[in-house]
Parts: C-alpha cells; structure tokens; sequence
C-alpha cells in the first residue's frame, strides 16, 4: 500500500514533470510547505503506531507468560550439526521429534557450543539457542502431520544441514511411539558385532535411548527405524549409513565425526549391527 | 608515483574510490561463487568451509572495504569543493586514513593466501567465533583487519567534521550547506560514535582468542551475547553510515535534474539528525529471537518503526521536488529515480523486522538477505551510480556516455530486481540464510536459478557501467565547468578541479550560490 502510493508519486511526476525539449525558462522554485511536510511526518507516525499495538498484541498471544514452576514438557539441545530431544522419561532421540498433535508443549531450548535456533515454522516462534542460557518456547501442532524444521542462526560448517522434522501424532499414537523408544533395542546379531561398537563407537555414539546423552555424537538407538542421517542430508539406507562408517567427512563434510580406521570385515559387521537397532 | 604521497583532498578522494572499486570487483566475485553454488539444490560445486568464507568475506568486503571507503571518498573529493574550501582541514590525517583502509583490507584478503579466510560471519559471533570453533588463524586476520580499517575510517570522519565545521566560505552557515554536506557530516558523527564499540569487541575477542581471556565463553562466566550487544551497537548505525551519504547525493541530483531547489531543505537535514539519534537505539532488533523479555523487546520495536518516519520524510521531500519540475532524464536521474523506488521497497520490508512477531519468523532467512540488498545495493549503490555519472564530468573533466549510460541503467535495474526480488519469496518460504546448499523443496530450485540468472545479467550491467567509465575517461566529450547547469559551488571551478579549487574564495548568501549567480534578478537569498 504505502509502497502504491510512493510509486505513483515517482511515476506520475517522472511522467508529467518531464522536460520536452531544451527549455530555456526554469519552472517555478518551490522551496517547501510547513504544511504538507508536517502531513507527511503525523500520517507515517499513527501508521507505525498502530503497527505497534498490532504487533505487541501478537507477541502476547505467542509469547504467553510462562508458568516458571511447570517442568518442560520437551528440552531441545542445539550441538554442532544435529538436534537432539529429550522427553520427561528420559527418552533421547535426535532430529526426529515426535510430539502429541493438538497440545501445547512447553519447550526449553539449551545449546551445547555455539548459537543456533530452532526454528519450526508453522508450529512457533524462532527461538535462539544459546549456551549457558535457556530459554522457553511454546510448541503447538493443531493437526497431526510432519512439519519441517531447521536451524536457523549460521553456527558453522554445516549448518545447512542441521535440519530437523517435528512429527505431530495423535495422543495414543505418540504415547506408544515413547514406549517403544524407551525399551532397550533388539539385538539379533554376534555378540563380537555389539563388542566392536563399544570399542570403536560408544565413546561418542550411545545405542540406549534413554542413556544420558555423550553430548559428542548422536545417539543411534532404534537407528534403523529412522528416516535420516546426519539431520537431514541423506535418507537413511545401506549405503548412505555405510558412507559414515567409511568416509564421515564425505558424508558431511565439516562434521565432528573422525574417520576411525576399519577393516573391510569390521565394517560389515557394524553395517549389521546398526542396521538391526529397531 | 606521486599518487603515492597525495595529501591533496581530490587525489585522495580518488584514490578512496578506486580502492572500493577493486574490493566492488572481489566482493561481486565472492557474490557470484556463492549464486553459482545455490542455482540448483545439493550442488557441490564448493565446500560448505568455503562457502562460509565466501559470505563472510563478501559481507566484511561490501561493507568495510566498498559502502564505506567509496562515501568517504566522494565526502573528502566533494566536501571542501561544495564548501567553498581548498583543502580539508587535516591533509595529513587524511592521507593517513586512506592507507590504513587499504592496508587493513589488504590485510584482510591476506588471509586467503594462508589458506585460512575467516568463515564465521561478517558479524562473527561469538562463541563461534572463538579459538574452540575457530581455530584457525582467519577470524585473527578478519578482527586485526577491522581495527585498522575501524581506525582509518574514525581517523577520516574526524577530518570531515573539522573540516566542515571551520573550513565553510564565507557567509555559509550550516543552514545553507548542501545537503550531501549535511548527511556526509551527520554520517561522520555517527561513525565516531559507533566505531568504538566494534573497536572494543574486537580488543575483547582477540583477548579471548590470543590470550585465552573468557569474555565471551559462558563455561567460564563469560556472556555470549555480550558481543551481539556490542556488535550491533555499531552495526545498526553502520547501516545508516553507509546510507545517509547516499541519501545526499540523491538531495543534490534530484533538485538539479527537476530543476526545482529541494523541496523543504529543513526537513530533510533535520530528519537526519533524527535518524542519527535513533540508530543508536535500535539495535536490538537484529536479536529479537533471543529470550530476552517482552516489554524489552517492545521498547525496541517501537523504536526501530519510529526511524521509519524520518526516511519516509525524505522520500516524500524528494518526489515533492521532482513534482512541478522540467525533469531532465538522464543516466544520473535514472538512477537517482529508480533508488527512490528500491529504496522504498527495502525500508517497507525493514519494518516487517521492527515489528516483533514477524521477525521471529522471517528472520535470518532470505527475507533478510533481500531486504539488504534493497537498501544497501537498491539504495547506496544506485545512489552511488546516480552519482558517479553526476560527478563523473568534474573529476574527470569529460562527460560519461548517454547511450552505455543507459544501457548499463536498464540492465543493472534488470538484473538487480531479478537477482533479489526473488529472495523476498524464499525467505517467506522458510529459506534460512547462510547456507552452502539446500534441499530439493518445491519452488526453491526454481526461484534459485532465477535470483543466480538475475545476478548473472547484474554482473553484465556493471561491466558495460565499467567500459562506460573507461571509455569516456579516453574518448569522452569535454565537459567545461558546469554541464548540468547547476547550483553548488563545485561547479564554479574547472573540470577537473586545480590544486587549489578556487582562485578567490567565494562568497555564500544563500544555499544554490550559482543560482544566485545565474538569477542576479531572483536570487535565492531574497526569497529565503
């Protein structure tokens, strides 16, 4: 609207005003009028006025005073470039966040390093993450479904890839969801499998969702019934999780993952074992 | 080799140019790799490292090493011709100043030689920032770069503000300066006072990197966003820095090519200083999405919509001029003409930000990146054109091609408005900023490909601008000392300028001393 206005005023005096020719009398020299300029600060002032009233209006409405006694229904922790969720149970899961459809979710927001945001558009406000510094948020999915998230201040290396997917079930559904996430993961592979993966893995990477999280590297329990890999960037197939186990900087780029020397076998045998954490 | 040891204020003005033009060249680059890595999703034509100093070095580069150096030099060419003074009033500082710009920008692009350009941002936060996620040696480089480019620009906003303050002809009072004047002093001021702030976090961060200080690590005590506080304490007036200046240039052309005086000149250079005043009570709003309470917030928002008002001023007192005059359309009012438009629509998108609950959503996304682009590239850098070919025919002594002139116009205007109007619609579409590539969405590969098509035709448009600047220094028709028949004093001398500007100082009774020349039977001063 404003933008109309200010357009047809340049347009209509480039067009009307537009010297024909060599004029040789200058037109005549206005200097100002007191009057239109004060018009012209009072109008912009009650236009920005009442964008203000709008606008705190809707901050109160999206910001709702927290009830500081009320322990956080979620706590969402930004690390350097996954996301990771914890539930009231002790639940641990990365990137993947279920959430009951249709309730409102007190949300604390914590970082591990850096800055970043978590940022769910269609289901709350941006909110910082900041380390040393929690902050709260209300997170709230009317419908069941899944929404799509994504860090939202520059944090590093990849932070393109530290996306994250909020998926809205209906109560029932949700509650199963949290119990089946918090029983230990089958294990139907040799016993030798599980013995590599303590060695080489379990210094960063935990397969117990509701162990206390190592704060270094994801955790991978129920890893085969995840989507995705490394928040976002690849689907979760053979291949791709085999990428990780041979080349992690190929498979994202910048990551805090260190190639760990394997041989050929090992790999095969960690390839099993994780793919068999339903 | 005499450029060398210039202390006169025209060949340091030009040498301020020149050097924004070489970093214009690097940071356009910079630009174009990071558009060529985004026209279509999960490309991998660069590493995300690389993407990262990319941007980074792009935004320090526009910034510090082009938006404020070319102003500058345009200030320290124009002021003492526009005043009526030979010389600024501290040559040596100037000369001075100038070096340590170019020295620190030179320092700067050093750091890709190491092989470690900085890549935590041009506002590189803390504690990304700090030696545990940046290890190498380039964000050293980047904030040792800054102190000296900080201390080059203090150092030549100083000279402007003597200058203008005791160097004036006689009978000019600071109520009949030209407003490029005006603004060029109210932008000094700014700088003096929001410099320091950038000086002290970068003392701080150094501290924290070179001598394991913790100011910024919250394990240890220190406050993370102590250094977005100080941060943006400089950066939103740096924002105004690099503008208000430009908004002068636009004061001067628009009156000459309507041919109309300005249309409420107390406004105008009031709403300035009311600018000025506000920029430094705004800050905040570039950390709405942090926690840091509501009614906190509000103070800020209030304040960030209320400078809203005095840019509308303006913008209102410039089409007041244009309307009722005889419009001379050309390259230089182009410009002028199409800066009114794209400044508009990047100060309307600035108040999406101001108003808070928009900006929990729009900010750090693509929405930002356009709104920037409007004002800095669609406001500064068309003022900056409008100005070169304004001002091209003094320093010069010879006019700039009409016809390139055009051509370069449209396509610049083409390739500009295609390359980031585009963005307004990523941004909304959840496209978050500073990302080295991004996911096969609907619509984003679409709309990519258009913004990097767009940047390709801009880089087009600012080449032909180029060989019109080179081709009319060499074969240009001779300009003479006034060839747009205009008002202020630097069109009394010759073209280019002598040494010393002005055999006899003249005398000033009203704010268009050549009007009052041209019209001895309707001065200025007897209507005033």
């Amino acid at each position: 609207m404003v933008f109309l206005v200010v357009a047809a005023g340049v347009v209509y005096s480039a067009v009307r005003y537009r010297s024909r020719g060599l004029a040789t009398t200058e037109p005549r020299q206005i200097f100002g009028s007191r009057k239109l300029e004060i018009l012209w600060t009072v109008v912009p002032v009650l236009i920005v006025a009442g964008l203000f009233v709008v606008a705190v209006r809707a901050m109160v409405l999206i910001d709702a005073p927290q009830d500081s006694d009320r322990s956080p229904d979620l706590v969402i922790t930004g690390h350097q470039w996954w996301w990771e969720a914890r539930y009231p149970n002790g639940v641990v899961v990365p990137w993947d966040i279920h959430i009951p459809a249709a309730r409102r979710l007190r949300v604390r927001i914590e970082s591990a390093d850096v800055i970043h945001d978590f940022w769910a558009p269609n289901l709350a406000r941006k909110m910082d993450a900041v380390p040393g510094h929690w902050s709260y948020i209300w997170l709230e999915a009317d419908e069941p479904g899944i929404y799509a998230g994504t860090c939202s201040e520059f944090c590093g290396a990849q932070h393109a890839w530290m996306r994250f997917r909020v998926i809205a079930e209906p109560e029932t559904d949700f509650e199963a969801w949290l119990n089946n996430e918090a029983r230990a993961g089958r294990n139907d592979v040799p016993d030798a499998a599980e013995l590599l993966f303590r060695n080489k893995c379990e210094k960063c990477h935990t397969v117990v969702a509701t162990a206390p999280s190592s704060g270094k590297g994801p955790s991978l329990a129920h890893l085969a019934s995840r989507e995705t890999l490394g928040g976002g960037i690849q689907r979760n197939t053979p291949e791709n999780l085999m990428l990780w186990l041979t080349d992690p900087q190929a498979a994202k780029p910048g990551n805090r993952m260190p190639n760990t020397p394997l041989t050929t076998e090992e790999r095969r045998a960690l390839l099993a074992y994780l793919e068999s954490l339903r | 080799m005499n450029w060398l040891y210039a202390i006169d204020h025209k060949r340091v003005g030009i040498l301020y140019m020149l050097s924004a033009l070489l970093f214009f060249l690097a940071g356009g680059m910079e630009a174009m790799v990071m558009r060529a890595q985004l026209a279509a999703p999960n490309l991998k034509l660069i590493t995300p490292e690389t993407y990262n100093q990319m941007f980074t070095m792009h935004g320090t580069t526009m910034i510090f090493l082009v938006a404020m150096p070319v102003l500058t030099g345009f200030g320290v060419y124009l002021v003492p011709l526009m005043i009526g003074a030979n010389e600024m009033a501290l040559p040596r500082l100037g000369a001075l100043s100038f070096w340590m710009q170019l020295f620190g920008g030179v320092l700067l692009y050093y750091s890709f030689a190491t092989g470690d350009a900085p890549s935590a941002g041009w506002f590189s936060y803390a504690p990304l920032s700090e030696k545990p996620f940046s290890p190498g040696s380039g964000v050293d480089y980047w904030a040792l770069a800054l102190l000296m480019i900080a201390g080059g620009s203090i150092g030549s906003a100083i000279n402007l503000i003597v200058t203008i303050a005791t160097e004036r002809a006689p009978g000019m009072t600071m109520r009949l300066v030209p407003l490029f004047v005006w603004m060029t002093l109210v932008a000094s001021v700014m700088i003096v006072f929001a410099l320091p702030a950038l000086v002290a976090s970068l003392v701080l961060l150094l501290s924290d990197r070179l001598f394991a200080a913790r100011f910024f690590d919250p394990s240890q005590g220190g406050a993370p966003l102590l250094w977005q506080h100080y941060f943006w304490i400089f950066g939103h007036p740096e924002v105004y820095i690099v503008v208000l200046p430009a908004f002068g240039m636009i004061s001067e052309i628009i009156p000459v090519f309507s041919r109309k005086p300005i249309f409420g000149y107390p406004f105008v250079a009031t709403s300035t200083v009311a600018i000025a005043f506000l920029s430094y009570g705004v800050w905040v709003h570039h950390m709405f999405a942090v926690a840091l309470g509501r009614n906190f917030l509000a103070i800020f928002a209030a304040a960030s919509m209320l400078i809203a008002v005095p840019t509308g001023m303006k913008i209102f007192s410039w089409i007041a001029t244009m309307w009722g005059g005889a419009i001379r359309f050309t390259t230089a009012m182009l410009f002028a003409v199409a800066f009114l438009l794209e400044f508009t629509v990047g100060g309307l998108s600035g108040i999406a930000f101001a108003a808070v609950p928009v900006d929990w959503q729009v900010t750090d996304t693509y929405f930002v990146v356009a709104h920037i682009h409007y004002v800095l590239f669609g406001g500064t850098v068309f003022a900056l054109l409008a100005g070169v070919h304004y001002w091209f025919p003094k320093m010069s002594g010879r006019m700039m091609d009409e016809k390139l002139g055009r051509w370069s116009f449209w396509v610049i205007v083409i390739g500009f408005n295609t390359a980031v109007f585009v963005q307004h619609f990523l941004g909304l579409m959840g496209m978050t900023r500073r990302i080295y590539t991004y996911p096969d969405l609907p619509w984003f590969g679409t709309l990519n490909l258009i913004s990097t098509i767009g940047a390709a035709i801009l880089v087009f448009g600012i080449f032909i601008f180029l060989c019109n600047v080179g081709m009319s220094l060499l074969f240009g028709a001779k300009a003479g000392d006034d060839p747009w028949n205009a008002w202020t004093l630097e069109w009394a001398v010759s073209s280019p300028p002598l040494v010393q500007n002005f055999a006899e100082i003249p005398e000033v009774r009203s704010r268009r001393p050549l009007w009052d020349r041209k019209h001895p039977e309707m001065p200025d001063w007897m209507q005033a």
